[in-house]
């Protein structure tokens, strides 16, 4: 059940999108965001679709993966459509009981959605191209301006690539602890929700035990291998600028611009 | 190499309220000298203090009495911490527990990048130490689909790119199935014979330490017994106060000599005890 969240994984490929440099796919994510928010018409929506159609294509991705991908937001978008749809002022075009659409509902709803989800194909574009060590990697030099503010960037980024190499494990810890209890009885699949929620009690206790003691043997082994912090490190896989991410930078300010001057 | 000098090492032991219950001594007095290149094996029931032992090794605990020197540097000055644990590599039980990156390539890489070796070095020294543990064909896959005894030599590769003198490996094999136990001892044991690295191994696994140069018993902080792997073993009596086993073979032949077969003191391998008796079988 925890195993079919595709969102945040990655799909090793062997693409020009999969080569980039980390830093290139993070800001051209944000870029894409705001170029979502830039234009207001359909033209616009053409626009961006297309450009994520091709960048999907340039990939190598398979668009059921991506699909997948959209499961757990799914109710969030229907949520946000609906109360779109039906609690924008303006131009009635159908009524039935205390509900009413209007014409400006159906666009901003639609509006609405597709942006969402042109939101989430492209951000999990960059999650499923790029490796999570790359990602953090390229986060840590993103936001090293903000070493200056006393932020501790390359902490967090460490804490973020260790977080993610621990979730599968932890997986397979909450599945056996689940059978475990299972095995003596436990019931986790009837009842209301509060019900559920409260079997999930016993199952939460045991694992966030586990979670530490992992943490506390992880940061001795961390030391043990001559870790203290950013100062003084090296790097294995330096990021370094291509060619290849001056053209994406080049095409994603085309976006940009495009989507300011659609008509 | 290492050099323990009446190590005294006291875990204070509090109640709920953070008052002082009473004091345990974990390591009491312990004298140890390992010189370079040796094969060492500690061995000890639970609770007999042998993982602390280890973890002075790697400064990782200081001694409330007496001092470590690891090559002359003392681990109580915090100054030389960076460098003892440069020289002494530590492999810890739970193979999960510290293995740090996502792909085993950038695992490997993981302490030299710590220590501030350049890039192209640290490429080259990573490429050595899979090659060294024979993990070379799973570099660019996630440690998460390995076995166990893979784990752990992804572990040992990773400690081997820092150039260590001496890997000190904390029950490296409990977690382990057989075939995983014999594969990390194997490339131990190569290690410490072809690239003279010395090895500190702590155990409960009698079978284990065979191969070893010298062997420690430890028991409630201290060391009772030391001597090779023969003399240690031909104490079967004594190792079972310590609440340890001796390998399934040297037990059978001990057994065999109690019941008045003329078999010699101290059987470690099953082809021993097969030529032994080959030989009373030809003698009647």
């Amino acid at each position: 059940m925890l195993r079919d969240i595709t969102l945040g994984q990655y799909y090793p490929a062997e693409s020009v999108i999969h080569r980039l440099d980390p830093r290139t796919k993070f800001l051209g994510t944000l870029a894409f965001i705001v170029a979502l928010f830039l234009f207001k018409t359909f033209w616009g929506f053409l626009l961006c679709g297309g450009f994520i159609i091709f960048v999907t294509a340039l990939a190598k991705l398979p668009i059921k993966f991506l699909i997948k991908g959209m499961r757990p937001i799914l109710f969030l978008l229907l949520f946000m459509m609906i109360f779109n749809l039906l609690l924008t002022p303006g131009e009635i075009i159908g009524q039935w009981w205390i509900f009413r659409v209007t014409k400006e509902g159906v666009y901003a709803a639609l509006f609405m959605g597709l942006r969402l989800v042109m939101l989430v194909f492209g951000s999990s574009i960059m999650t499923y191209t790029t490796t999570p060590n790359k990602l953090t990697s390229g986060m840590e030099s993103v936001f090293g301006f903000l070493k200056i503010f006393k932020v501790p960037v390359h902490e967090l980024a460490m804490m973020i690539s260790i977080a993610l190499r621990f979730i599968p494990i932890l997986l397979d810890e909450t599945n056996k602890i689940m059978k475990a209890q299972q095995a003596r009885g436990a019931d986790f699949e009837t009842g209301g929700l509060i019900k559920r929620a409260k079997a999930l009690v016993p199952l939460l206790i045991p694992l966030f035990v586990s979670a530490f003691r992992r943490a506390e043997e992880l940061a001795e082994a961390m030391e043990a291998r001559c870790y203290h912090g950013g100062k003084g490190r090296t790097k294995m896989k330096p990021l370094k600028y291509h060619l290849r991410d001056l053209i994406a930078y080049l095409s994603l300010i085309g976006l940009i611009v495009g989507c300011v001057f659609i008509p | 190499m290492v050099n323990f000098d009446k190590v005294t090492f006291e875990y204070i032991r509090r109640d709920e309220d953070g008052n002082v219950e009473g004091i345990n001594k974990a390591l009491d007095e312990i004298d140890l000298d390992v010189k370079k290149g040796d094969f060492i094996a500690i061995l000890g029931a639970n609770g007999s203090g042998k993982s602390t032992l280890a973890r002075h090794i790697n400064a990782l605990l200081k001694p409330t009495e007496g001092t470590v020197y690891i090559e002359e540097l003392d681990t109580k000055d915090e100054k030389n911490h960076l460098s003892i644990r440069e020289k002494t590599g530590m492999v810890f039980q739970n193979p999960d527990n510290q293995i740090i990156a996502s792909i085993v390539e950038e695992d490997v890489g993981f302490g030299p990048e710590n220590i501030g070796v350049p890039t192209k070095e640290i490429w080259e020294r990573v490429a050595e130490a899979l090659e060294k543990t024979g993990m070379t064909a799973y570099r660019e896959k996630s440690p998460n689909n390995l076995s166990g005894g893979q784990k752990q030599r992804v572990a040992i590769a990773g400690i081997l790119a820092m150039k260590p003198d001496c890997i000190v490996l904390d029950e490296p094999t409990a977690m382990l199935d057989p075939e995983g136990r014999k594969e990390v001892i194997k490339t131990v044991t190569e290690l410490n014979k072809t690239e003279g690295i010395t090895i500190i191994l702590i155990t409960h696994y009698m079978t284990e330490v065979v191969g070893a140069d010298k062997v420690y018993v430890m028991e409630k902080g201290s060391i009772k017994l030391q001597g090779t792997p023969r003399q240690i073993f031909s104490k079967v009596e004594t190792l079972a106060e310590y609440k340890l086993d001796v390998p399934q073979v040297t037990w059978i032949a001990h057994q065999l000599r109690k019941a008045g077969l003329k078999l010699p003191e101290c059987v470690l391998t099953v082809d021993e005890l097969v030529e032994a008796l080959k030989e009373l079988v030809q003698y009647d």
